[in-house]
């Protein structure tokens, strides 16, 4: 029974050390800064795995040449703009 | 016909299309259900001819095997009224039948006695033991 | 230790509070270290509730009847493999194992997205720690596995027999894996539509997540499939049970939400829909659990009335009435940006196939809560059966197999005759070829369900294999690599598209193995004596002998007495297989059938002995009770002389009936009754484990990550070619 409070003491003390961490260093804690910059990175590779799907739909007999030179056109400049983007940032 | 006419007509047509489906569905779920019942009710109000879904416990003593793969057994309430009912069924019999278990089986009533489908019978797992999951 | 277990529970329950807390008023107030908080929150329930499992589990293992969830659940005589798995067995203990295996996985998602999706993520922190309040607070409060009793009771009543089985290992956790899982993409969806930002972000992770809980819950679905046949045999694997719908049904939201995520992706179409499907493939998953532990719907497998019904009908509640009001209340972010241009084109197909899958959740759904609506609205409960879901998830299930064919060919936007004739001519003549072996080598006409079923098998897998072809080609035209290592390089740089072709034809396999082994199966109940023979299906089956064991000590699965026979099979007169079906026999504590007779008077098993192969299983089963009822003038006999023998006091009985067991045994071995047997043969019922296992491969490669060296590579290829426009512009 002892056994068992104290075990529960010790889990509990354990945790709110852990938990409560950032509360005592809150310099430590990462800016929310990088958001822009990660999400930006999120839509380049996309963009880019887009190209290629559409790259390979067209090969693959899904896309009209017409359909897919459009297509193809209008995906890379929306990847040179996140480019852009992303040069302005940094 | 602009697109944004055409859309809403793709729309309605589809949803009206869905819904005569469910209704369909529907209707038929309400012709083909089988009413669940206790012994107890089954024996008050059940229609001969109609299949009629029954639930019960084993009762004990009742259990006779027959040639040709039949099985005679009684079933009463799980709960409440004592009344029991006997039943014949024929098919494969699930492991865990034995007296004092719930199942259920299906079937129609012939003349204050229950005959099942063959097959029909489906265990519940004891209450004691609960099943995995 | 119980009551340390109850303290982490409770301390676990504080521990959600406080992180729900702390994430939504850290997100409020832009204070990021109340949402670290709140995230690290998530890392400690997880090790209180490890903590809290790892006590039930040694209490398990080491056979403490203290605990009443052990006493009820195990016994001196359950082996160890299934002491442990016991643990799972009972109501308390399985929701321990959900709340705990919720817990792990949000701390996956955290520690997935611990620099990313910044602004969501407190929201979906506080959301899962939002369930696992709720779970908690009914360990705490409703359901405790760290009850006790005084004194302890020396033995446990021990686990089912139907239950030893290893499947009895997995199948649960893995089903509550798929089904915990669910909670995160709904919590990241609610996330994200509180913070308006659906964007590509999001899909990327919600299509992970989504594709995570669709693999766990397939198969936990496929496991409990698999051990309810290797238990009963044919027809085993599915019976439209509660239970067995109730996680088939977020299955096919979720694979619809998969799919309609690709339109969103390519078109920004559907947006309001995925968001829709996302947030009620997790509200399903919450009613499975609800399903199986509240005893509202009659099944097999539901654990019995509980106090639990109430809270976890509120829940459900809370679930839909939030996600209709997130939903309704971002419609502006999630307007469509384009429109379909025609009813024959990919997008066409992709939205049919959702419709196709919904209609059948729907009619799962319909099927399944009918008792309850019945009786809502007629007053009398009533169950549709078994045939009345075949009659509508049949045509569902064509329609499904058939556009798995066509999804993967057809063209985007709008096809022209010519696309049409380039890409359906191969797959349409192998469908056509199918139709015509049908009538005459495969022997299957006389079902037009099943025939149909098999050309549009031919279709898929031709279809695909197309795609596989024309892909395998264009790789070769725009690199140099040998052949073997393009068509490796051409799946690793498009594992979306290629593991979700080898998931569609995974499917196609499964549903084929399906459609065979329900429809062709022959099945035989006889009385055999030995020596006899009897035919079924082409083979013959003759009785040879008969087999017995009998054990003091049992520790493989605890059956006291094993009784069975020896069936050789041959076919056109040449030797197949031997059978060995079993009856197994357990004790009964309670001796009310005499000393002899309560050896065996407990669970009786029949132990099916099945022989598989690629073109049918054969099947044989012995009907254990049926075997007692022959026995039972011996065991009257036996059960009188040791009756008799009072004198010589309760050890040397119990000896006494031990021997006269083993003497029926022998008896049995010397002159057999006539054996009552079930068998049956199953047509290509083992393609359905093959199609699984196939679709299980393709979830997997669409699911890994592409390698980070490789997407450099890639990258700084398409950044100079981009840059090429970037100069001409």
């Amino acid at each position: 029974m002892v056994l068992a409070l104290l075990a529960a003491a010790v889990l509990l003390g354990v945790l709110a050390w852990f938990v409560g961490a950032p509360l005592r260093h809150p310099a430590a804690v990462e800016p929310g800064g990088g958001d822009e910059r990660r999400a930006l990175d999120a839509a380049r590779d996309a963009k880019y795995q887009e190209i290629r799907d559409t790259e390979l739909d067209y090969r693959t007999g899904k896309l009209s040449e017409e359909d897919f030179r459009a297509i193809d056109r209008r995906l890379r400049a929306e990847a040179v703009e996140i480019l852009h983007a992303l040069d302005a940032l940094r | 016909m602009n697109s944004g006419r055409k859309r809403r007509v793709r729309l309605v047509v589809c949803l009206a299309l869905a819904l005569a489906l469910a209704a369909g569905l529907i209707y038929t779920s309400f012709s083909a259900a089988a009413q669940a019942l206790s012994p107890t009710q089954l024996l008050r109000e059940a229609k001969p001819g109609v299949t009629y879904q029954l639930t019960g416990t084993v009762v004990a003593g009742s259990v006779r095997r027959l040639p040709d793969g039949l099985l005679d057994f009684r079933l009463a309430d799980r709960a409440g009224a004592r009344r029991s009912i006997a039943v014949r069924y024929s098919g494969a019999v699930p492991d865990p039948f034995r007296v004092g278990r719930e199942l259920i089986v299906t079937g129609t009533v012939r003349s204050a006695s229950f005959v099942a489908s063959p097959g029909s019978m489906i265990t519940k797992c004891p209450s004691k033991y609960s099943p995995a999951k | 230790m119980a009551l340390a277990g109850r303290a982490a529970l409770v301390i676990a329950l504080l521990t959600s509070l406080c992180g729900v807390g702390m994430s939504l008023y850290g997100a409020r107030t832009g204070r990021r270290e109340l949402v670290e908080v709140g995230r690290r929150c998530v890392y400690g329930l997880a090790g209180v509730l490890t903590f809290a499992f790892v006590i039930l589990e040694v209490a398990f293992v080491a056979n403490d009847f203290a605990y009443n969830t052990v006493a009820n659940n195990s016994s001196l005589t359950t082996p160890l493999f299934y002491r442990a798995a016991a643990m799972w067995g009972s109501q308390e203990g399985s929701l321990l194992l959900w709340v705990w295996l919720l817990s792990l996985w949000s701390s996956l998602a955290v520690f997935l997205t611990r620099n990313r999706l910044k602004e969501i993520v407190p929201y979906a922190v506080a959301v899962l720690l939002g369930f696992a309040t709720f779970f908690t607070s009914m360990l705490v409060f409703l359901v405790t596995p760290f009850a006790t009793s005084s004194p302890a009771p020396a033995n446990g009543a021990g686990l089912d027999p139907l239950l030893r089985n290893p499947s009895m290992m997995i199948h649960p956790p893995m089903l509550y894996s798929g089904y915990t899982f669910f909670t995160i993409p709904f919590a990241f969806a609610v996330g994200a539509l509180i913070t308006r930002r659906v964007d590509a972000e999001w899909i990327q992770l919600a299509r992970r997540f989504a594709l995570a809980s669709w693999l766990f819950l397939g198969i936990g679905i496929v496991l409990g499939a698999h051990w309810a046949y290797y238990e009963i045999g044919w027809g085993g694997y599915w019976g439209w049970d509660a239970v067995e719908n109730a996680a088939l049904m977020p299955w096919l939201i979720s694979t619809a939400f998969l799919h309609s995520l690709m339109i969103q992706e390519k078109r920004g179409m559907l947006k309001v829909w995925n968001a829709s499907l996302v947030l009620g493939a997790s509200t399903l998953a919450i009613v499975g659990t609800f399903l199986v532990r509240s005893g509202v719907l009659s099944s097999i497998h539901a654990f019995g009335a509980s106090t639990l019904g109430v809270p976890f009908v509120i829940l459900i509640a809370v679930m839909v009435v939030g996600s209709i009001y997130l939903v309704v209340s971002r419609r502006d972010v999630l307007r469509s940006e384009h429109q379909l241009d025609s009813l024959i084109s990919r997008e066409a197909a992709f939205m049919l196939n959702n419709i196709v899958l919904v209609a059948l959740a729907f009619v799962i759904f319909w099927g399944t809560f009918f008792p309850l609506i019945s009786g809502a609205v007629t007053g009398t409960e009533s169950e549709v059966g078994a045939p009345w879901f075949d009659r509508y998830t049949v045509p569902l299930a064509l329609a499904l197999v058939a556009l798995a064919g066509i999804g993967p060919i057809i063209p985007w936007r709008r096809a022209t005759l010519a696309h049409l004739r380039r890409n359906f001519a191969l797959p349409l003549a192998a469908a056509a070829l199918i139709l015509v072996l049908s009538f005459t080598t495969l022997g299957i006409s006389s079902s037009p369900a099943t025939v149909t079923l098999f050309c549009a098998v031919a279709f898929v897998l031709t279809s695909i294999g197309q795609e596989f072809w024309r892909g395998f080609i264009a790789r070769r035209a725009m690199s140099s690599e040998a052949p073997p290592l393009a068509l490796l390089s051409m799946i690793r740089r498009n594992r979306r598209r290629y593991g979700g072709y080898i998931v569609h034809v995974g499917i196609a396999i499964l549903l084929l193995g399906i459609a065979a082994s329900s429809t062709f199966t022959h099945t035989a109940f006889t009385n055999l004596a030995r020596g006899r023979s009897t035919t079924l299906g082409g083979y013959r089956m003759t009785n040879v002998r008969p087999t017995a064991s009998i054990v003091t000590d049992p520790t493989s699965t605890g059956a006291l007495l094993t009784l069975g026979v020896i069936l050789r099979v041959t076919r056109d007169g040449r030797y197949v297989m031997t059978l060995h079906p079993t009856a197994e026999f357990y004790p009964d504590a309670s001796g009310a059938e005499g000393p002899v007779g309560s050896l065996i008077a407990g669970d009786q098993v029949s132990e099916l002995s099945l022989n598989t192969s690629l073109r049918r299983d054969i099947s044989a089963a012995i009907d254990a009770a049926e075997i007692q009822t022959a026995l039972q003038g011996e065991i009257n006999q036996a059960n009188a002389l040791v009756v008799k023998d009072r004198a010589a006091g309760p050890a040397k009985q119990t000896e006494l009936s031990y021997f006269l067991l083993a003497a029926i045994a022998r008896g049995y071995l010397h002159d057999p009754p006539t054996a009552p047997l079930k068998l049956a043969s199953t047509p290509l019922v083992v393609w359905l484990w093959i199609g699984a296992l196939i679709v299980l491969a393709g979830g997997l490669i669409a699911i890994w990550p592409p390698p980070g060296a490789m997407t450099g590579r890639v990258r700084a290829r398409y950044l100079a070619r981009v840059a090429q426009e970037l100069g001409r512009a």
